[in-house]
């Protein structure tokens, strides 16, 4: 088992307990309060896919420094309620890792300091209570001061009544005042200076990156049926239906749920769906009526490990081929993948512009560990967001299928003009009406992949990072970006660039360049099959031998990075 | 306005001779003239099938979708631009058979729309086979031994649901039918008819004939508030009643909506968000 000792660098806080012990509430009342006490905060979570019992924990990373925004496997302060959530971590915990749980839960590995979190409870009124003392605990050691943790607790706490507040308070001096005593005692020292900027930061994680850019985007309509960790994207989108002019829609499925989409934007609307890949399979003949009707449509898959149920709750990237080729027939579509926080809200923003400039399905392919990831970040920024309404005025001669140079057709939307606005599902000629004629269908299929080119004029650029004169490269996609810069920080030889693609598909033509100027490639991707190796080999004809794939159902961890990348590196 | 209005003039229509769509056509063709609907207005959307094709022949916009998969897009055209006249079409095997999961849900939401469902008890299309609503023992290339299935009653389901407009015509029959679709069109939320029409290709049992001996009117004494009564009446099967069965008047769907809650406005209208609300909301994200 990899183990590294802390730098000093930052605080890694893991807080583990059963499903529906509130480790979530602890979560997000606790990054809040430490992002405002102007700490550098990144947190994740794992979860088992139950709703009671089972095993849940949460990590949340303290720094001075911003670049700490990812999955790190190193404990440092492990907070354990109940025992079972504890055993689970055994195989992260080394010597240095300072256990504060009950006496009855510890298990025997780490450095225990005994928090007797039932009997504080107890004295307080009972266990609900146990989570306020923990969050009071960790703001202890971190000198955080009382009345603005406070004011966090009675705000996650505001919809109960007063004398629940009220414990709650209690609840939080005890173990404020707990923590506080094992800092002064030296028996916990974790000095992390704070930063100024992360006052004026804003904290949100990727479900919510990818909804805000919705919202930037012109989203106005989602239809979804719930499915972890997707759903996410959804309740964030109802959540603001009221004061954005959203339609946010449970359809009874998936196939219900991407034709309510299409025919949103057959109206006008800018519609979205969200799912993952189980829920997506459903929807695959929807992908299919996109490319036939040349329908915008921005489908948000966040990735699970399957085939099948597979893993729930847990992470994967293996299903970028099926976005790659979802759909019977041949049609365009654009696929892309936010790395870091920001690219959520930038590229989903985006996402609906090309939607409806180009007429086609456009991907956002997420995963678990970046819907349920949150770190601090500058606000997004607003000035330029270049949203363009393609819709257009139709008149008595309108063609919605007019043959055109670009393979763009202008899409009108029925009630707005004299046209008729006609769409089908079999091929068509120029009006929308159903046609066998040979000449036409060719045609028709031209005209859609005339498209293709059109998209390298609004590409996302790949990011690289490195010296131009690099050795060796490293190549990625998605949610893997911030723990492969992380890494490669750390291990600090700059003859190794990075090469990550937040748009997957189309690839960036330039890619080739890349790839021929390093001696070595190192691939890494979160599946079996090397899935962006294989467009790489298919469309560039570059087989990429050195890989490093991870496909277990968990992220990928800074330290193995580390260690698999010196390795292939060498 | 006059049905011919409708007309859109030199087209190649695909169904076979005889067949029961070309009366329905008449039929929707003279409750939308009778009721002034601008074409440019109308929004009709189809599944796949002989019916399904019904969007072809008629002046009108059109989303002929997947099999099945009509009502979902439907409910979207009607919840992003009320104000328009959206017309869901298609056969009993796209509405009741692929699409069942669709049918009962959309009752639950009441969406404003019709939806006209052409049942001829056969699937014509793929040449013959059975459908929801064939009746048991009907020979077919499929069902060689006979259908085994019970049929699908879309009445009894749709009165179960809480529908709020449920009929059934007869597509040989022009004028009554007429009047039934005008008050379906009339209708404020979710007007489901299902049509009986032969299929002379497919269907040799439930022919012409068969219809016209066992098809009849409701009685007007038929009270369409009375929901036990609708069902009783919607449940037999020896004789089968035509007519309004059962009227439910509710709230609409998308009156019901976050979104139409703060403004009424079709939500097509309304442009993109305000970047103020988005920046303030953003900026919220800093506590």
């Amino acid at each position: 088992m990899m183990m590294s000792t802390n730098t000093g660098a930052d605080v890694s806080i893991v807080l583990a307990g059963q499903a529906g012990q509130g480790i979530e509430t602890i979560e997000s009342v606790l990054v809040r309060i430490v992002k405002h006490a102007c700490y550098n905060v990144f947190a994740t979570k794992e979860y088992m896919s139950r709703v009671r019992l089972g095993g849940n924990s949460t990590e949340i990373r303290i720094a001075h420094d911003r670049k700490v925004n990812c999955y790190v496997n190193r404990i440092d302060v492990l907070v354990a309620l109940e025992k079972f959530s504890l055993e689970r971590l055994t195989p992260r915990i080394d010597a240095s890792t300072i256990v504060f749980c009950d006496a009855s839960v510890f298990t025997g590995s780490g450095k225990f300091i005994e928090v007797p979190f039932a009997a504080m409870a107890e004295e307080v009124g009972g266990k609900i209570f146990t989570n306020t003392i923990a969050i009071g605990v960790i703001c202890g050691i971190l000198g955080i001061n009382q009345d603005l943790a406070a004011g966090h607790v009675r705000d996650e706490f505001s919809d109960k009544k007063e004398d629940i507040i009220q414990k709650n308070m209690v609840a939080l001096e005890k173990g404020l005042e707990f923590g506080k005593s094992l800092a002064d005692n030296g028996e916990v020292n974790f000095a992390i200076s704070t930063d100024v900027c992360v006052a004026d930061q804003i904290l949100v994680n990727g479900a919510e990156a990818i909804a805000l850019g919705a919202i930037a985007g012109g989203c106005n309509f989602i239809a979804s049926y719930p499915m972890s960790p997707s759903t996410a994207v959804l309740s964030s989108l109802a959540e603001k239906s009221m004061t954005f002019d959203i339609i946010a829609e449970q359809a009874e499925d998936e196939i219900a749920a991407i034709n309510m989409a299409l025919g949103a934007w057959y109206t006008g609307a800018r519609g979205m769906v969200t799912t993952s890949g189980g829920g997506f399979a459903l929807m695959c003949e929807g992908v299919s009526l996109a490319g036939m009707i040349e329908s915008p449509i921005v489908i948000h898959v966040g990735q699970r490990p399957g085939p099948a149920t597979g893993l729930p709750t847990r992470t994967e990237q293996g299903d970028l081929n099926m976005v790659l080729y979802a759909g019977h027939g041949v049609f365009p579509r654009i696929v892309l993948a936010p790395g870091t926080i920001e690219d959520g809200f930038y590229v989903t923003q985006k996402a609906f512009n090309l939607a409806d400039k180009y007429q086609v399905p456009v991907f956002i392919l997420s995963d678990q560990y970046y819907i349920d990831s949150y770190y601090n970040i500058e606000p997004f920024n607003l000035d330029d967001l270049n949203n363009e309404s393609f819709v257009a005025q139709t008149t008595k001669e309108y063609k919605r299928y007019a043959i055109t140079e670009n393979g763009i057709s202008p899409r009108g939307i029925p009630g707005n003009g004299d046209g008729f606005v006609l769409v089908d599902s079999d091929e068509h000629d120029e009006e929308g009406h159903i046609t066998e004629d040979f000449n036409v269908r060719t045609a028709m299929v031209d005209k859609r992949l005339r498209k293709l080119p059109g998209f390298t004029y609004d590409m996302i650029l790949p990011r690289f990072s490195g010296n131009s004169d690099y050795k060796t490269l490293v190549v990625s996609w998605g949610s893997t970006c911030n723990a492969i810069s992380e890494a490669l920080s750390a291990i600090a030889d700059d003859t190794i660039a990075h090469l990550h693609f937040t748009q997957v598909y189309p690839l960036f033509p330039g890619t080739k360049k890349y790839l021929d100027d390093a001696d070595k490639i190192i691939l890494i991707e979160g599946n079996a099959s090397a899935q962006l190796g294989q467009l790489i080999r298919e469309q560039l004809l570059v087989d990429i031998q050195n890989k490093i794939l991870k496909y277990s159902g968990e992220p990928f961890h800074v330290e193995e990075l580390v260690a698999r990348i010196k390795e292939e590196a060498m | 306005m006059d049905p011919t209005d409708f007309d859109v003039g030199n087209i190649d229509i695909q169904w076979c001779p005889g067949c029961g769509n070309f009366n329905i056509l008449k039929i929707v063709k003279r409750a939308l003239a009778e009721l002034e609907i601008p074409p440019e207005q109308l929004v009709f959307v189809s599944g796949i099938g002989q019916a399904a094709k019904f969007p072809h022949y008629l002046k009108c916009n059109y989303f002929n979708g997947l099999h099945g998969r009509a009502v979902p897009v439907a409910l979207a055209i009607s919840s992003v631009n009320p104000e328009l006249t959206v017309i869901c079409e298609s056969g009993e095997g796209c509405t009741y058979g692929e699409g069942g999961n669709h049918f009962i849900h959309n009752i639950r939401r009441n969406p404003k729309f019709v939806h006209i469902v052409h049942d001829n008890m056969v699937y014509g299309l793929t040449k013959g086979q059975a459908s929801p609503t064939s009746l048991k023992g009907m020979i077919t290339p499929v069902q060689v031994a006979g259908v085994i299935l019970e049929p699908f009653n879309p009445l009894t389901v749709a009165i179960a649901l809480d529908a709020s407009f449920v009929a059934r015509i007869y597509a040989g029959d022009t004028e009554q039918s007429v009047g039934i679709v005008k008050q379906a069109m009339q209708h404020e939320g979710y007007a489901c008819i299902d049509v009986l029409q032969p299929c002379p290709s497919f269907n040799k049992l439930n022919t012409y004939q068969w219809f016209q001996e066992h098809v009849y009117y409701l009685e007007e004494s038929h009270d369409p508030g009375d929901r036990v009564e609708a069902f009783k009446r919607a449940s037999e099967t020896e004789m089968l009643p035509l007519g309004i069965f059962y009227l439910h008047e509710k709230p609409l769907f998308h009156e019901q909506l976050a979104a139409y809650k703060t403004a009424s406005s079709p939500l097509v209208k309304r442009g993109f968000h305000d970047v103020e609300k988005l920046r303030q909301l953003i900026e919220s994200r800093k506590e």
